[in-house]
């Protein structure tokens, strides 16, 4: 991907490995003047995709996750790597149709969606990666990404 | 995840305290849950103090609303903070909870 990696973390698919880089990248995301309010719910678009990647793609266990965080101007991206087998996002089911709404799981996906303004996914040989995108505004990007 | 229980009248009222998140909160309340129903079928879940929910947390609250229910008792949400508050109006539960912003207000629905 193109853009100015600021930290690169391979953790454990545990949970636990969630308040970890979320600690971190809040870290990375206060160095750029964002906003308490921002932080949260980039934050918590984050724990839905790597609760994603450690309950649903890898499994709890040996295996790892991988997170890749940069920044292009205007612009946060997040990369979150797992090693599963993926699965089909069109089977992902709608958790606002009526016999969804008491439905005890099923709303990750659609977290990260409303909360981030871009989601793709991306099926590859070894496993499933997630890019979250989300713009700021330009003053606070760092100025060696400015250029 | 820090939770207490009191009891008033015949509401089991659960303080709330941290994050409902995958993994460590949502089992929490899913234990405390489980504990109170044994106690009394209605159950006020105070969320003044929690600081982040997750959908694993919003899961749980879900499955706590149905499981009381489906016994006969009701389950209400008092002192929402904004963020909880907007992670619930997101998915549309905010139309399933009944959402008190005052603890005495609530317990009088009962």
């Amino acid at each position: 991907m193109s853009f100015e990696t600021r930290a690169f973390l391979t953790v454990a698919s545990q949970f636990a490995s969630i308040e970890l880089v979320q600690s971190v990248v809040d870290d990375l995301l206060t160095e750029i003047d964002l906003t308490e309010e921002s932080r949260h719910w980039i934050g918590l678009a984050l724990r839905e995709a790597m609760a994603n990647a450690i309950k649903h793609g890898n499994g709890v266990g040996d295996k790892h996750v991988e997170v890749e965080v940069g920044f292009v101007p205007e612009e946060v991206i997040l990369c979150i790597r797992d090693q599963g087998d993926g699965f089909d996002p069109g089977g992902v089911k709608d958790p606002l149709a009526p016999e969804n709404l008491l439905s005890s799981c099923g709303r990750g996906i659609f977290y990260m969606k409303r909360l981030m303004d871009e989601v793709d996914f991306r099926f590859v040989e070894n496993g499933t990666e997630v890019v979250l995108r989300k713009r700021i505004a330009p003053e606070s990007v760092p100025e060696e990404t400015n250029t | 995840m820090k939770i207490t229980q009191r009891k008033a009248n015949n509401v089991t009222i659960l303080d709330l305290e941290g994050k409902i998140t995958i993994g460590i909160g949502d089992v929490a309340v899913r234990d405390a849950v489980q504990t109170a129903i044994a106690g009394g079928k209605n159950i006020l879940l105070n969320m003044a103090k929690v600081t982040t929910i997750d959908s694993a947390g919003v899961g749980e609250l879900v499955s706590a609303y149905t499981t009381v229910t489906h016994r006969g008792g009701k389950l209400k949400l008092v002192n929402l903070p904004a963020k909880v508050n907007d992670i619930l109006q997101i998915t549309q539960l905010i139309t399933v909870f009944e959402i008190h912003d005052d603890e005495m207000e609530a317990l009088e629905s009962f």
